[in-house]
């Protein structure tokens, strides 16, 4: 049971899919990295990116990769926003209040679309949907492959935005030391607000990749970010490079649980695996001590 | 902080338990045994939290096994009903006497404690949803035997009390727990786990009473509802719904008070049905308003409303023994 023609492809199915894993991942570290909270909104903020790329095909006919050019700006607005205006000030610096304001967050948006548009699970048929690219040992599903390439190409960028313009290097600066970052004239609340709006934007793009290929309902969001949660952990906090590698690796690691133990349970390898890495080695696989 | 009085919890109970001899509307007794159960789930939650400062997001695992217990012991084993809810309450506190040691050990704080919780109640919730013994995707439906034995009863009103008794425990409980020495470490935990180890408290240990308190507590919940809407299954019993509103009732009330659960569980329940009675039964409505309020609370009134009646009654006294030459001024 253990043949290559079955083994190659759900390896590099589950690298495809460890790559949007990543890209939600990635957006949840930079958040950690810079503000140092765990926004337990980030799972809603994907489902409600997620309903806006389904909205954007099924009422004005947008293809979801064309969506993205749009959500992408319009989320890291909403994002902007929702860090200066509702989490900076509701929390007073404390990081308890974070966790339960990103914890209120969440539960109003995933139940507000969940009152808007009911619990019904939609799908968007796009013609290159089922196209299948042919590797010559796997057979790989087009949108996937193109999702792939995207999530390398956004990590790029923003591996450059980080390290050559000057806000990049704020964030950095505020990341590794924010009270002297302050002290040399950066404003922390808008770095902390634009940290917030790049993370936020990287789900838009992610959200854009999945609905191709998957269901869109009021919850989809969690259980992309537990897995995401997963992977920041076993990147280590904060560490974008780390985000991307755990998100291909943990995509493997839930295609082969997925492939032995059947489809419910391969879950269940990712939250035994998330509880045991939170356990014996909190600081992740790359990151230092936590 | 002064601790809840024990006339405070006598007058309190008191109160609550003359409602059946006023009304025998089902809809008032409805409302107020959901009310005391959400309490009763709160106040565990209050324990682990507003007294040790560590913020389990994941509460339904507790809650979760002592329905589950409950509700397997009865219908896969034939045990007796009052039973089967003590065990479920054992079982519950061992749930969270293992997630605690796991957590506590590995030195887990903060953010990392609340996410692993939060993922034990999702493995739980997975497993429950799949494995043949909790009925798996069905859910376990609790056969009617309306007898007191059974734990079931005709009408509202012996659900009643034995909720009011419940909450009254835990209230005593949380009092046993302010007044101890066992108590102070638990806050000085709080306040600052480094300092509290320094001077020689075994932080871990107490950390790790304080979870199988709090996880007993809210088991407790758990087989109470078992045995009230006679019917769970993996969504209820381990859903985050119940973690929501575990952590919810305590905050909006009071983190860290005897009273606060109590008292945020009655507004919760009050918005819950204000809310539906708005828009129709509409699903998801109730849920925003929760999560509006939460953020609303810690954005504007971080001691809930307990917090906010001392400091209008600190504001009133100040008034009263203000000098009069203030008056003029």
């Amino acid at each position: 049971m253990l043949s290559l023609t079955i083994l190659v492809p759900a390896i590099l199915n589950g690298l495809l899919t460890g790559a949007v894993y990543g890209l939600v991942a990635l957006g949840l570290t930079l958040i950690y990295g810079v503000l140092h909270i765990i926004n337990f909104a980030h799972g809603a903020l994907l489902t409600a990116a997620m309903f806006a790329a389904f909205f954007a095909h099924r009422l004005l006919g947008l293809d979801p990769y064309l969506a993205a050019v749009v959500l992408t700006p319009m989320f890291f607005v909403l994002g902007y926003c929702l860090q200066r205006f509702v989490i900076g000030p509701a929390a007073h610096g404390e990081d308890r209040n974070v966790l339960l304001v990103t914890l209120g967050l969440a539960v109003v948006i995933e139940n507000m679309l969940l009152y808007a548009f009911g619990a019904d699970t939609r799908t968007i048929n796009l013609d290159y949907a089922f196209r299948i690219v042919d590797l010559g040992i796997a057979f790989l599903a087009l949108p996937r492959v193109v999702g792939f390439g995207v999530v390398l190409a956004v990590t790029l960028l923003l591996w450059l935005v980080l390290s050559l313009t000057d806000t990049g290097k704020a964030i950095r600066a505020v990341a590794k030391e924010k009270l002297g970052a302050q002290l040399s004239g950066i404003d922390v609340a808008h770095i902390y607000a634009v940290t917030f709006a790049l993370g936020t934007a990287c789900l838009a793009v992610a959200a854009c990749l999945l609905v191709p290929t998957y269901y869109v309902n009021p919850h989809i969001g969690n259980a992309f970010v537990l897995v995401a949660f997963t992977i920041v952990v076993l990147g280590g906090m904060g560490s974008v490079t780390g985000a991307l590698v755990a998100g291909l690796f943990v995509g493997v690691v839930e295609s082969l649980c997925g492939f032995y133990l059947g489809e419910s349970l391969g879950q269940i390898g990712i939250f035994v695996m998330f509880i045991l890495v939170l356990l014996f080695r909190p600081s992740g696989l790359f990151g230092e001590r936590a | 902080m002064k601790g809840a009085s024990l006339a405070h919890i006598v007058l309190v109970i008191a109160a609550l338990a003359a409602v059946p001899l006023l009304t025998a509307s089902n809809v008032v007794l409805n409302f107020l045994v959901v009310a005391l159960l959400i309490a009763l789930v709160g106040q565990g939650w209050n324990v682990l939290a507003g007294y040790g400062g560590q913020y389990s997001f994941g509460h339904a695992a507790f809650f979760g096994t002592g329905a589950y217990v409950t509700a397997i012991l009865q219908m896969r084993y034939g045990v007796n009903a009052w039973i089967a809810f003590t065990l479920g309450i054992a079982g519950g506190a061992l749930v969270g006497a293992a997630i605690g040691a796991l957590a506590f050990r590995s030195g887990l704080r903060g953010s990392y404690f609340a996410l692993v919780t939060l993922a034990f109640a999702e493995v739980l919730r997975i497993l429950a949803s799949v494995a043949p013994v909790t009925g798996a995707g069905v859910g376990i439906l609790i056969a009617l035997d309306l007898r007191p034995q059974a734990f079931q009863f005709q009408g509202r009103v012996p659900f009643y009390w034995i909720v009011l008794t419940l909450v009254a425990v835990s209230l005593l409980i949380v009092r046993l727990i302010e007044q101890s020495r066992f108590g102070a470490w638990l806050v000085a935990v709080r306040e600052n786990e480094d300092a509290a180890r320094a001077v020689g408290v075994n932080t871990a240990r107490v950390k790790l009473a304080a979870m199988t308190i709090s996880a007993a507590i809210t088991a407790a919940g758990g087989g109470f509802y078992a045995q009230y809407f006679l019917f769970i299954d993996s969504g209820i019993a381990y859903g985050p719904w119940i973690s929501i509103a575990a952590l919810l009732a305590p905050i909006i009330g009071g983190i860290g008070t005897a009273f606060g659960p109590l008292l945020g569980a009655l507004v919760v329940k009050m918005l819950g049905e204000i809310a539906k009675l708005v828009t129709g039964d509409a699903p998801g409505l109730d849920l925003v308003v929760y999560g509006g309020v939460l953020i609303l609370v810690v954005a504007f009134t971080p001691q809930g409303i307990a917090g906010l009646l001392t400091s209008l009654r600190l504001r009133f006294a100040r008034l009263r023994s203000s000098p009069p030459e203030r008056a003029h001024g």
